[in-house]
This record gives C-alpha cells, sequence and structure tokens, in this order.
C-alpha cells in the first residue's frame, strides 16, 4: 500500500516540480528582460522553446559515438529528476527519504553536469570537446565548496546528537541556525554564502558558463544537439534549477509558516508549500537571475581562481567556525 | 485525424513563437552584422517574441545570411544549410546578400546566397533597418506556417 502511496507521490513530486521549474524559468527570463530594461519573452517561453525543440529534427552527427550521444541527455534527465524525489518539499517528508540521503544527492547533482561533458566528448566537435573539458575544469573547482557545505552541516547536526544526521529529513527537520552559538552563526553565514555562490556554476549560468559560451565556442558542450535530444538537456537544466534551489532552502532556510502562524493539518501542508515555492524563487531570484545580468563571462582560469580560492576558503572558514562552536558550546 | 491536426497546431505554435536564429556572414562588410546586433539590443527586444541568438546552426531555426559568397565561404554556406536542423528558413539580410549588391558579377564573388542555397526571405537595405530585419523574420514565420500546411513544397 505504501509503495503504492510513494509512487503517486513520485509522479506529482515530478510533474509539480517540472511545472515549477518552467514557471521559474520564463520568471527568470522575464525578470532577466526588465532587469536590463527590456520587455521580455512572455512567461511560457520556456514551454514554447521545449516544444519547438521537441518538433524539429534530430540530428546525430556522423563523427559522433552514436549511443553515447543519444544516452547523455537520457542520463542528465533522469539523474536530475531522480534527484527531486529526494528533497523536501515544504513540511513534507522526501518522497525517497529512507533510500538515500545528501551524500547520494549531491552526486546525482554532478550526474547531469557529467552526462553533458559525456555527450560532448561524443559529439565528435572539437568545439564540444573543448565545451566538455571546461565543464569537468569547473566541476573539479566548485564540488569541493559544495561538499564542505554538506559534510559542515551534516556534522554539527550529528555532534548535536541527531541522527541520521546526513538525512534531508533530519536537516531540514532541524534548522541549525536555532541550534548553534554566534561563532556556530558566524559559520553557517559563510556556508550560506559559499553554497550560494556555487549554484550559478552547477547551473553553467552566466559568469559561469564557459561550458556552453556561445560567442566563443558556439554553444560548446551542446554544440551538435539538436530537437528533441536538446529539448531533454533543456528539461534537465529547468529540473536542476529546481533540485538545486530547493537543496540550499533545506540545508539553509527550511523554515515553515503554517507553525507559527498556529495553522496545521492540510491548511498548514498547502501553506508549507506555498512559503517552500518562495523561497525557492528567492534563491533563484537571487543567486541566479541577479548575478547573471550583474556580470559578464569570466574566463576560465577566474572561474577556476573564483572557486578554488575564494570560495574554498570561505567554505572551510565557515567549517572551522562550526568546530570552534561546538569545543565553546560543547555539545 | 483530429489528434495528428492537434499535434500540427500545437508544433506550429512552438516554432511561430520560439524561433532561433543563427547568424551567417558569407563575406559582407559588416554593416548588415551591426545592424542585426542592433536588433537583438534591448531597444528592439527581440526576445519578447522569443527570437534568440543561438551560436551553432544545430540549434537554428533560422538563418540569417549577410552579405554576398565569396568563393572561399561557398563550400561553408553549404555545409552549414545541411547543418540546420528541419524545419528551417533562410532570410538574406541587406542588398549583397539579395542581389549581389555593389559586387555584382565581380571576379571573387559567386553571386547572391540564392544562388548557393534556397531563400526564403529577402531584406533588402544597405544596411536594413532593425524594423526591416524584425519584418524580414516575421515574413519567415508566416512562410513557415504555409511549409508546415503543406501548400508549399
Amino acid at each position: 500500500m505504501s509503495g503504492v502511496n510513494a509512487l503517486w507521490q513520485a509522479i506529482l513530486v515530478l510533474v509539480g516540480g517540472g511545472a515549477v521549474g518552467f514557471l521559474y524559468k520564463g520568471l527568470d527570463r522575464k525578470l532577466a528582460a526588465r532587469l536590463q530594461g527590456r520587455i521580455g519573452p512572455p512567461l511560457r517561453q520556456p514551454v514554447l522553446d521545449v516544444v519547438k525543440l521537441l518538433s524539429k529534427e534530430n540530428i546525430v552527427p556522423g563523427t559522433a559515438v552514436p549511443w553515447l550521444f543519444r544516452a547523455a541527455p537520457f542520463l542528465a534527465l533522469v539523474a536530475a529528476t531522480t534527484a527531486l524525489l529526494y528533497l523536501p518539499v515544504g513540511s513534507l517528508r522526501p518522497v525517497l527519504s529512507g533510500y538515500g540521503d545528501l551524500v547520494l544527492l549531491l552526486y546525482l547533482l554532478a550526474v547531469p553536469a557529467l552526462a553533458m561533458a559525456l555527450g560532448g566528448f561524443a559529439s565528435g566537435s572539437p568545439y564540444a570537446v573543448v565545451g566538455a573539458q571546461r565543464e569537468i575544469v569547473m566541476m573539479m573547482s566548485y564540488e569541493f565548496p559544495l561538499a564542505i557545505a554538506a559534510v559542515g552541516i551534516a556534522w554539527r547536526l550529528a555532534t548535536l546528537g541527531l541522527s541520521p544526521a546526513f538525512s534531508l529529513a533530519t536537516i531540514a527537520a532541524n534548522p541549525l541556525w536555532g541550534l548553534v552559538g554566534p561563532l556556530g552563526w558566524i559559520g553557517l553565514l559563510f556556508l550560506f554564502v559559499a553554497l550560494l555562490a556555487v549554484t550559478p556554476a552547477e547551473l553553467s549560468k552566466i559568469p559561469f558558463d564557459i561550458p556552453e559560451a556561445e560567442t566563443e565556442i558556439a554553444g560548446g558542450l551542446l554544440v551538435e544537439y539538436s530537437g528533441a535530444n536538446l529539448a531533454l538537456f533543456y528539461l534537465a537544466d529547468v529540473i536542476k534549477t529546481v533540485v538545486i534551489a530547493a537543496l540550499v532552502v533545506a540545508l539553509f532556510i527550511p523554515y515553515g509558516i503554517a507553525a507559527p502562524l498556529g495553522v496545521d493539518g492540510v491548511g498548514g501542508q498547502v501553506l508549507d508549500l506555498a512559503f517552500f515555492l518562495v523561497k525557492l524563487f528567492g534563491v533563484i531570484f537571487v543567486a541566479v537571475t541577479v548575478v547573471r545580468v550583474a556580470f559578464a563571462r569570466l574566463k576560465v582560469d577566474q572561474v577556476a581562481r573564483f572557486y578554488l580560492l575564494p570560495t574554498t576558503l570561505l567554505a572551510l572558514a565557515g567549517l572551522f567556525l562550526l568546530v570552534l562552536d561546538k569545543v565553546v558550546m560543547g555539545a | 485525424m483530429k489528434r495528428t491536426e492537434l499535434l500540427e497546431r500545437l508544433k506550429l505554435s512552438g516554432l511561430k513563437r520560439a524561433l532561433w536564429v543563427y547568424h551567417l556572414n558569407t563575406g559582407g562588410c559588416n554593416g548588415c552584422d551591426i545592424e542585426i546586433l542592433a536588433a537583438l539590443t534591448p531597444r528592439y527586444d527581440v526576445e519578447r517574441f522569443g527570437i534568440k541568438l543561438v551560436g551553432s546552426p544545430r540549434h537554428a531555426d533560422v538563418l540569417l545570411v549577410t552579405g554576398t559568397v565569396t568563393r572561399p565561404m561557398y563550400e561553408r554556406v553549404k555545409r552549414i544549410y545541411a547543418q540546420t536542423p528541419d524545419p528551417k528558413v533562410v532570410i538574406a539580410i541587406g542588398g549583397c546578400a539579395s542581389t549581389s549588391g555593389v559586387f555584382y558579377e565581380s571576379y571573387n564573388v559567386l553571386g547572391p546566397v540564392d544562388n548557393v542555397i534556397p531563400v526564403d526571405v529577402y531584406v533588402p537595405g544597405c544596411p536594413p533597418r532593425p524594423e526591416a530585419i524584425i519584418d524580414g523574420v516575421v515574413k519567415a514565420v508566416a512562410k513557415l506556417e504555409r511549409l508546415m500546411e503543406g501548400k508549399e513544397g
């Protein structure tokens, strides 16, 4: 019975996640246009883009490795949608909680990027190979601060005696901000900023869109993709935006408004869900939309240096402060 | 019958409102290219119609071709046309791309773009204004519509 229940929940989360992803992609483009003093495309533009791509011819270039070239978009989409099932939605527990935790989620987040790199290498185009190499360089730079932020939180929860500390349900149910002392609070703030800095790179958005970079390597990883395959990558990007924003929300701002307002039952859950969507939007607006309008694309070495030096140091400082906090607080 | 009709309508709505253009210079003087860039600026903001500049012909629905075709570009123009997935539309931007312009019967050019690949819409001018380029893209949408309805081969 619970299996059937979980299946229904999974379908609901996947369809809802996709719809929210399209809505936020549309909002992102509209707001970016408004920030640039333009009118911008209609909100349904991402849907129209995907519909159009699905109706186009799907070309597999002669120089490509056909099976890998075709498999990569599916791999990216499947990994992104699976990650959606491990995230707490509002006050609801993750659909697959108990079958995987934060560590698995971090790996799932890396898979779409790896799939894109694989697809790029399989395209047989020099532009795509350059893009794939850049993607790998960027991943190696940002994965370390990302891992520090995740592990720092889970470790502090474990020292407070909450287990399983790596489970996202535990993390979302126990906001750390209220559980640590002032030192830990500053440390958490550092980790939060580091994670927000990693967000645009996870999504390959300006200023960290070096793997795609239309103006220098003609679309990079995606240069040979067309039609349905490109639509699948587009979908994977749309869903990954929701996933990474939901991860930031679950790790750092897992608060609900139903409990403080004194609403419980179904009404409370709906209220929490609505507040969760607002938080998602806030994260996407601050970490993706504003950043991509405000900055121009960085060079490859600048991206690597940005993540390997300031961001990693910031994350390490945050972790160090959390450790100090544990020593001072003694719990 | 009804279902396929609905599907066609859906496809068409996508194509009409989400044209991605690829910009191809076949040997022009950059005048038309600057005007295309002007059409992409916030002042004209073609993104509100879903028109987006893409970096690869594989992603494109529309080829914006500027300049008369020079000998070295001949093979490349043909290859880029072949690389663009169907359904596609070619727009010749400017006098050179439409008629060879001042390079008419010059020794080092192979004539206007329609000597090499089929052209659907001509936008004359030296260079055409951004409004004319946007108008050309809108005419291309009408052409695509007819193509999808099967009235033209």
